[in-house]
């Protein structure tokens, strides 16, 4: 018996929001009193396998070749099938990420499993019943979900758990596996990825604009305050539906969901549909030259204020509380 | 037998019947003119939509005493925003007599209003199976069995209901139908037998070839929504909506209660004079910086 736990990599390295899913993982297997076994797939250096004993992995499985370098949903189910029942995992684990919203529902399907996706909280286990808090009315409110099947999957959400040392010895095994060329008939051409950027989804300070800033010309203040912050750039859906900025930078109901520490929102009224995408945020700031915006009403703090003379100030504060 | 190959013509206002070159071809009296007509058009592409019927984004969420379930007295039902889009991509698609729309909906007789709004859209027809999509599972089991043998070429879904944020009945369809799944796309291009999409990934997207048959859940960016016409919702009330009963499916989750997000303080004003003391309290009170 074990909690197996998929970690992703991107380009071959681990980030917080792996080392956050294996901290998990590992609380779950303490509380049933298993071991946990991590699995990688594709190409990541021993150096970063190993990290993951620091999370407390005690078993560090690599699956690697040339078809399975990037990701393709079908091959990386079956192997994580093949683990779990190699492992006789009862439970595997897994980020709710991009990749990871794909591949749950598949790994699921092989194994017969009940699913629960962003997940927010440790499950409580009563014998074979499992039931865990997730996220539900896009954002809105939270849905407990019981899973009864033998074998349970659960996508956790990032920035949802925090980083949990728990050194152990482990030993990194290769996974042999050979999955069937019928997985891999989707074929990866092109990865376009913004690497200088902090990632949207991912991101613990989230600096987002809104059409109280007149227009795209406009942006500099935000670019400026998130650079200071080492923030994630967001913004509202008639922003993006303008074109002011892209699509990937739209937070709400229907775009993005952020789970930052920090969610600044600027020239943003508040309305249903972007609060939904921001239901999660630890603290919230609103600016705001309307004192009658919504978004007061959920924020934690506010200044009421023309954000083109007030945003500028933050910023230098900002920069001399980091330099000071 | 020859037939000859035609193109479409205004197939929306007949009932027609496309033969696509892998059915075996037979002959049928279509239409009250009892008319037979017949189409040979290998590029036919079939395509099916799945509609979830959920409650409008800017409902007031709230549950029952017990928390147990979802409070719809007075809640607007619609179709599933990302569901909008894909049915406008399949649309798109379709058009000019390329391809063919279905709509498969789970959901008793309350779904067919929301149902009908896809047909007046410019679905060719729709499916109903008659049930409470208990779980995503549920669902994509009765989608499946739906599809299976149908041989539809691309399946399309949102990516995710906005009440259940599931993301999980295009992969589960993936599986079940032994296809590829992609699951949040922000673009679908079709070329003969092949798919591209792109998929998004953290900070950026990925460029994806697929062979057809394949299921994608859309996201923003795919298509924009549609909105129907008045000739369109004339032409739904008409349009065929089929209704099937749903088969055994296992339970695999459930959920046994909702609950609310806990309520914010009240907000902490900071005057607009002294923008530093934001830093000051984000740093000592609110430990974020």
């Amino acid at each position: 018996m074990s909690v197996l736990v998929f970690v992703e990599n991107i380009e071959g390295v681990f980030k917080k929001s792996a080392h956050e899913v294996v901290s998990y993982a590992k609380a779950i297997a303490n509380t049933i009193n298993q071991p946990l076994v991590a699995l990688s797939i594709g190409d990541v250096k021993d150096e970063n396998l190993k990290g993951l004993s620091k999370y407390g992995a005690n078993r560090i499985l690599t699956a690697n070749s040339d078809k399975l370098k990037s990701f393709v949903n079908q091959a990386y189910a079956s192997i994580i099938e093949a683990a779990a029942r190699q492992e006789n995992s009862s439970i595997v684990v897994l980020s709710n990420s991009f990749s990871g919203k794909g591949l749950a529902p598949r790994l699921a399907a092989k194994l017969v499993a009940g699913l629960a996706n962003g997940v927010v909280e440790l499950p409580t286990i009563e014998g074979s019943i499992l039931r865990v808090k997730k996220t539900a009315f896009s954002g809105k409110a939270f849905a407990v979900t019981e899973l009864n099947s033998a074998v349970k999957v659960i996508a956790l959400n990032a920035n949802a758990f925090e980083l949990r040392e728990s050194p152990v010895d482990a030993e990194i095994v290769a996974f042999e596996n050979q999955p069937s060329p019928d997985d891999f008939t989707t074929v990866v051409k092109e990865i376009i990825r913004a690497t200088d950027k902090v990632s949207l989804p991912e991101a613990e300070i989230v600096v987002s604009g809104g059409r109280g800033l007149k227009g795209p010309e406009n942006w500099g203040i935000i670019e400026e305050l998130a650079e200071a912050l080492g923030a994630a750039t967001a913004c509202s859906k008639p922003v993006s539906d303008a074109g002011w900025r892209p699509h990937a930078e739209h937070v709400g109901q229907t775009g993005i969901a952020v789970s930052p520490n920090l969610y600044i929102a600027i020239g943003i009224s508040g309305a249903i549909q972007h609060l939904a995408g921001i239901s999660s945020s630890k603290t919230i700031v609103v600016i705001n030259k309307d004192p009658e915006a919504p978004f007061f009403k959920v924020a934690d703090y506010g200044i009421v204020g023309d954000a083109f003379e007030i945003v500028p100030k933050i910023t230098a504060a900002v920069r001399s509380y980091k330099n000071g | 037998m020859i037939f000859p190959i035609f193109r479409t013509l205004e197939a929306k206002d007949k009932k027609v019947r496309f033969f696509s070159q892998r059915q075996k071809i037979t002959s049928s009296i279509i239409g009250s003119s009892g008319e037979s007509i017949y189409y040979l058009n290998a590029a036919i592409m079939k395509i099916l939509v799945c509609i979830s019927h959920v409650p409008d984004t800017t409902s007031k969420i709230t549950f029952s005493e017990d928390k147990t379930s979802f409070n719809n007295t007075g809640i607007q039902f619609i179709i599933n925003p990302y569901d909008e889009i894909a049915l406008a991509r399949a649309i798109e698609l379709a058009e000019g007599g390329k391809g063919t729309v279905t709509v498969i909906n789970i959901g008793e007789v309350s779904t067919e209003p929301t149902i009908r709004k896809a047909l007046a859209t410019g679905a060719d027809d729709a499916v109903r199976v008659n049930a409470a999509p208990r779980d995503a599972w549920f669902v994509a089991k009765q989608i499946a069995n739906y599809a299976n043998g149908k041989q539809f070429d691309l399946i399309l879904t949102g990516r995710e209901s906005i009440d259940y944020n599931g993301v999980q009945v295009a992969g589960f369809l993936g599986e079940f139908l032994n296809i590829p799944s992609i699951s949040i796309a922000k673009k679908i291009d079709i070329h003969e037998k092949t798919a591209l999409v792109e998929r998004e990934i953290e900070g950026g997207k990925e460029i994806i070839s697929s062979p057809l048959p394949l299921v994608v859940g859309t996201a923003e960016g795919v298509a924009e929504p549609r909105i129907p016409n008045m000739r369109g919702i004339m032409s739904a009330r008409t349009k065929p909506l089929e209704v099937i009963e749903a088969i055994e499916v296992e339970t695999l989750t459930k959920i046994v209660q909702y609950e609310s997000p806990a309520p914010r303080g009240a907000v902490t004003l900071i005057d607009a004079a002294e923008p530093e003391k934001l830093i000051e309290l984000l740093h000592t009170k609110a430990r974020v910086i």
